[in-house]
């Protein structure tokens, strides 16, 4: 199966083609178009030369401001970028983590994560700068000085283990999330359990925005003992899906399914979805 | 019923319309359900518009305990729900097996714009209780529920195709014989095709426990 027929449509209802997203990207006198574009390529994936270097060219982008100084377009750019693929955008993805904007630097972090270069190591590090002392919340914004999570979760993607120093004293943030984002990335360094058995805790909490974020962090690390309390928790039943989609295919690429069968642990996480629909 | 078992519903019924945090609704439909009262079913589908998930999980149980009383009252407020209760009343609706939800289940598997909604629907419209529905209309409902599966394994979103493979594995132990050779051949190109590796797996497990005759 190809696309959505619907997402091929653009916001006026015209059919958008890969052409119009390249033209519309290129020009700078309507910002909208242009912020629509960027995520466009990211979305259908389009990965050829000519898109990278436009999404290269909105990456520096100066002209696109919000209301509160940043840069709407470097963040879609930066996103779509770690949609395509192509690691020749590392280094300009790297320069965005020193951006003024939260988001971008943080859209930016996860374009890393996903295009899994270990050149994003060294820099990302640097964000963890002072410690859990230093990660504080900005005054009068939503958020922390540095995309903790986001940093803290690709240092765990990428095999930072030199950075398990760095990334453990983050257990005890004042966050909840970011404590999560620690021992999901520490779980990934060190392959240590224990670091799970924090994050399937969080499956009972009363706040279902936190049992919502162990699920998905769990099912990011495709913790196969989870999946029974994932599976039990007070949640959406879309979002248990989703947590152990990803657990089981975890499990089954370790397995060598499909050449492998499945075994009695696939069944066991089979028939804990198959209750869930 | 008795005047102290009425007034015990009427207690529980004001306890889920008083409830003021969000576990307390949970906790207080949560006792109403048990009951297993008909009259709670009122109460118990509101409850399903109420964007809790932990109430709606326990509604859904108490509703599906209730069986077929609770079926005439999901199938006349679906139109009015938001997606997300709709998605809660379907899988009710899907538990219960009622014959009588079926064209709504078959309608919700194909055109719903809600994944969910078209998940639940797709399980449901495999989980029918056949013998529920009079003999001389089983085959042709049948053979309305393989089409739409057979459509559902295409759809875009992995969790309906997923969907779509459960009841292709319990429609396979319910139908004529004939549809067997169909079901199989469907459940091998999901197995080869399907670019989800959850849902290529289930087309595992439904293939080996339909050659496998013990485990069907």
């Amino acid at each position: 199966m190809g696309l959505d027929s619907e997402a091929l449509v653009n916001v006026q209802g015209d059919a958008y083609t890969v052409d119009q997203a390249l033209s519309n990207l290129q020009q700078t006198e309507d910002a909208g178009l242009r912020y629509y574009a960027a995520w466009w390529l990211g979305r259908f994936r389009v990965a050829q030369p000519e898109a990278i270097a436009a999404l290269m060219v909105a990456l520096e982008d100066g002209t696109d401001r919000s209301s509160d100084g940043g840069y709407p377009l470097r963040r879609n750019a930066a996103r779509a970028l770690g949609k395509l693929g192509d690691r020749q955008v590392v280094p300009a993805l790297i320069q965005c983590l020193t951006c003024s904007d939260y988001y971008v630097r943080e859209a930016a972090t996860q374009a890393l994560e996903s295009l899994g270069d270990p050149r994003a190591i060294a820099p990302l590090r640097s964000l963890l700068a002072g410690g859990v002392e230093a990660a504080l919340p900005v005054p009068g914004n939503p958020h922390l000085v540095q995309p903790y999570n986001a940093i803290l979760e690709a240092l765990g993607s990428l095999g930072a283990t030199e950075a398990v120093g760095e990334i453990t004293p983050f257990l005890s943030h004042g966050v909840a999330q970011v404590q999560n984002a620690a021992a999901r990335a520490l779980y990934q360094l060190t392959a240590d359990p224990a670091y799970c058995q924090a994050l399937v805790g969080r499956l009972q909490e009363p706040n279902l925005q936190l049992r919502r974020s162990a699920m998905m962090d769990l099912g990011a690390i495709g913790y196969l003992p989870a999946a029974p309390a994932i599976a039990a928790t007070l949640a959406e039943n879309s979002l248990k899906l989703i947590a152990l989609q990803q657990i089981l295919e975890h499990h089954l690429q370790e397995q060598g399914f499909p050449g492998q069968g499945l075994g009695p642990d696939s069944h066991q996480v089979l028939a804990l979805m198959d209750n869930l629909l | 019923m008795s005047e102290t078992a009425r007034a015990e519903v009427t207690a529980l019924i004001q306890g889920v319309e008083t409830a003021d945090s969000k576990a307390a609704l949970v906790q207080a439909v949560a006792r109403l359900a048990a009951l297993r009262d008909p009259e709670a079913i009122p109460t118990l589908i509101r409850v399903l518009g109420y964007n809790n998930p932990g109430a709606a999980v326990a509604a859904v149980e108490g509703l599906v305990a209730l069986g077929e009383a609770a079926v005439d009252g999901l199938l006349t407020e679906l139109d009015g729900y938001n997606y997300g209760a709709r998605a809660w009343a379907i899988r009710a609706l899907a538990l219960i097996g009622d014959p009588r939800a079926l064209p709504v289940l078959l309608e919700a598997t194909t055109v719903d714009f809600a994944l969910s909604v078209r998940r639940a629907a797709a399980r449901g419209a495999g989980a029918i209780k056949w013998d529920r529905l009079p003999a001389d209309q089983v085959t042709g409902a049948q053979a309305e529920v393989l089409q739409v599966l057979l459509q559902a394994i295409q759809d875009p979103e992995w969790v309906v195709r997923y969907a779509a493979v459960v009841s292709l594995q319990t429609l396979a132990g319910a139908t004529r014989v004939a549809d067997l050779p169909v079901i199989v051949t469907a459940l091998e190109r999901v197995l080869l095709e399907d670019r989800t590796l959850a849902v290529q797996a289930r087309a595992q497990w439904a293939l080996d426990q339909l050659r496998s005759p013990i485990s069907t």
